[in-house]
């Protein structure tokens, strides 16, 4: 039985050595040219990314947008973090997705689609919007649920504390 | 021991080379109260509620997840066959750069899903998670294949039938080199879906294996889109309303999905069209409702929130429809005449459905229909405007106008209630006191001739970001001429990260829950309700 643990425990640390991956799932979601782009390849190994899922028929969701879209340059030039956007509308209204972030004005964001909600099973979504704060190896620092205005700064008060290490 | 505390290891680390364990949690109850004077009934059991909770560990190209799931009893309005607890859902899956394996649970869709598409959605009770195997390929770049063989869920149990099919994905410009750079984009796909039944009719000698096919494509250039999707199924014949067209026929099925989009900077244009044709394709010949599912028809009308928007809210007819959606999105800039200092989004939406037009012929099990005709009767139609606005720093508006058209008849399947003609207008007004609060305002009016006659409504909602918010609210339906029933509805929560609890008390009116062109008919019901959930 000794032999065996022994054999488990070198087993268990020669796994932990050769296994440095991303800690974001390996599933797939789509730019709004159709492409398919693999979740891990949104993180750069450095810069800090913000997830946000939303949907085109949450209400909040769009406030929460309206506001990412007003500060995520400010943000961007002092920290260096990312955005992504990710929009789990269905086949139903995911073909709106491009014409309504181009209606609504909505220039400075990023987005991609993940029409079967595979994404957001991953990170455990439960309801949109929901948005992560996670390092550049995808590990997450911070998240929040739903959105009310002022959320933006809780957000933004967790970048700069996270760039700032 | 050794064991015990290597996974005790694995599962309190949260660092990536020990894998990662994560998860979320769900609870929602509801203590159900008496209240005659809106129809809701107190259950015998008092108490609905209905939870679950999900893990997932991820170690290297290892993936593996259960859910738990209970519901003690089911919330009314879910399935009565959703009862007890149980671990539903299982998978391990093996990933690397070109290949995916999954054995046990999962959801997929081909295309837009015509013929396939295994989803769940918490909100409407459904989940038809194929319970199997999936092989996803990526062999070439550019070209994307998957292949998968299981059975259905159902509630607690699976469906008779077994599911199998394929799909290919190609993008034409990765898979030719002098294509890569191209302002013209291409992606073509096709897929194959099949279903296994056995007969256990006893007069008739149906088929056994049914099969469906799909080819779509997508055409880009600039700010230009075009898609579509066409699918055909072969003979299905089903029962239904036995002295129904649908009813044991051997008419094939097909569906065409067309959109088309154009974009630039401020500017949103979607036009979408469609033609649904006997496509009703389920694993288990004698299954109804929104069970055993195969194939997805999404809905072509768009999703409105707001309460009294969403009061007539249209569902797809897997049997026969035809229709189309166009809408404009647009954004004043600032600075302009309309945009004023911050800017002014407007949106016109319209949709319209019809049934199509079907000749029966003389063979009584077969019917044919009209390919480019439209029917006579209306289904739906939805013509909307909303305007976006913000005033200055502390003021928001959002202003709607619809008039909707709702064949009641033809989309919940009854008799005798017609078509109801509303008009509804809503504006939902944001003050910021300061940064972190923030009142808001909805005043909401539908008025209609039939029905339950008119409707007002009104609510206050106060956040204190990011933790805190408490909202109340009234839905008076002061032009019903039996009963003038308000809908009062109290609800405060708290949210910290991940984690949100909401207490509520109030009654809720009986009517439909839809998602995406699918939905649930929700009784009336009125007491405490509680729901929690956690992403962790």
């Amino acid at each position: 039985m000794k032999k065996f643990i022994v054999v488990i425990l070198f087993l268990s640390i020669g796994i932990s050595l050769f296994s440095q991956s991303k800690n974001v799932p390996n599933v797939h979601i789509k730019n709004l040219n159709g492409e398919i782009v693999n979740a891990p390849d949104l993180f750069d190994g450095e810069s800090l990314v913000i997830l946000s899922f939303w949907a085109t028929w949450c209400k909040p969701c769009i406030k929460e947008l309206d506001a990412y879209n007003e500060n995520i340059v400010d943000w961007a030039e002092e920290t260096g973090v990312k955005l992504f956007a990710i929009s789990v509308d269905n086949a139903r209204s995911m073909s709106r997705v491009a014409p309504f972030v181009n209606g609504r004005g909505w220039e400075n964001l990023d987005f991609y689609l993940d029409a079967n909600e595979d994404f957001k099973r991953a990170m455990n979504v439960i309801n949109v919007p929901h948005t992560l704060l996670l390092d550049g190896n995808g590990k997450i620092l911070w998240q929040h649920t739903s959105y009310a205005e002022g959320d933006e700064y809780e957000l933004y008060e967790a970048i700069k504390e996270q760039s700032a290490k | 021991m050794a064991i015990i505390f290597s996974s005790l290891n694995i599962a309190f680390s949260q660092n990536n080379d020990q894998g990662q364990l994560s998860g979320n949690f769900s609870v929602d109850a509801q203590v159900y109260k008496e209240d005659l004077d809106i129809g809701a009934e107190v259950p015998v059991e008092k108490m609905g509620l209905n939870s679950y909770a999900n893990f997932l560990y991820t170690r290297g190209n290892f993936t593996a997840g259960i859910r738990y799931e209970g519901y003690m009893n089911a919330m009314l309005g879910f399935d009565s066959r959703y009862d007890g607890v149980g671990i539903p859902y299982r998978f391990i899956t093996y990933r690397n750069d070109n290949l995916e394996i999954t054995v046990g649970n999962f959801y997929e869709q081909f295309g837009s899903g015509l013929i396939f598409r295994s989803y769940e959605d918490k909100s409407l009770g459904i989940d038809n998670a194929i319970d199997g195997l999936r092989i996803k390929l990526n062999p070439y770049k550019g070209v994307y294949l998957k292949g998968f063989t299981g059975k259905q869920r159902s509630f607690f149990d699976f469906g008779p039938g077994i599911v199998r099919g394929m799909d290919g994905e190609l993008f034409i410009n990765e898979i030719f080199e002098t294509l890569n750079n191209a302002k013209s984009q291409f992606i073509l796909g096709g897929s194959f879906v099949s279903k296994y039944q056995k007969d256990e009719h006893v007069t008739l000698n149906l088929p056994e294996n049914i099969g469906a096919f799909a080819g779509r494509f997508t055409f880009m250039r600039g700010g230009f889109n075009l898609s579509g999707e066409y699918a055909y199924k072969y003979a299905d014949p089903h029962p239904d309303d036995p002295s129904g067209l649908y009813n044991y026929n051997t008419k094939f099925g097909d569906v065409i999905l067309l959109n088309t989009t154009y974009s630039a900077k401020g500017l949103g244009v979607y036009l979408s069209v469609k033609r649904v044709d006997n496509m009703s394709f389920r694993s288990d010949i004698n299954a109804t409702l929104n069970d055993l599912q195969i194939n997805y028809i999404p809905g072509i009308t768009k999703t409105h929130t707001y309460s009294l928007a969403s009061m007539y809210p249209y569902a797809s007819q897997p049997n026969g429809e035809i229709g189309l959606q166009a809408e404009v999105i647009y954004n004043f800039s600032k600075g302009t005449a309309l945009g004023g200092k911050y800017g002014t989004n407007v949106s016109v939406n319209f949709s319209r459905v019809n049934s199509l037009e079907v000749k029966p012929t003389a063979n009584l099990d077969r019917f044919e229909t009209e390919y480019f005709a439209i029917g006579d009767e209306l289904y739906f139609q939805d013509f909307n405007i909303k305007v976006h606005k913000k005033i200055n720093s502390k003021w928001k508006a959002d202003v709607s106008y619809l008039n909707i058209i709702y064949n009641k008849d033809v989309i919940q399947g009854l008799a005798g209630y017609g078509t109801i003609y509303s008009n509804v207008g809503i504006v939902d007004v944001t003050y910021k006191l300061k940064p972190r609060h923030t009142l808001r305002m909805e005043v909401q009016a539908l008025f209609t001739k039939q029905d339950h006659g008119d409707w007002s409504m009104g609510l206050l909602e106060y956040t204190i970001a990011p933790k805190w918010f408490i909202n109340v609210s009234d839905q008076y339906n002061h032009g019903n001429s039996e009963k003038k029933n308000h809908y009062y509805n109290i609800a405060a929560g708290y949210k910290k990260g991940a984690n949100r609890i909401q207490l509520g008390y109030g009654r809720q009116r009986a009517g439909i829950v839809c998602v995406g062109g699918i939905c649930r008919n929700v009784p009336a019901s009125s007491g405490f309700n509680i729901s929690i959930t956690s992403s962790f």
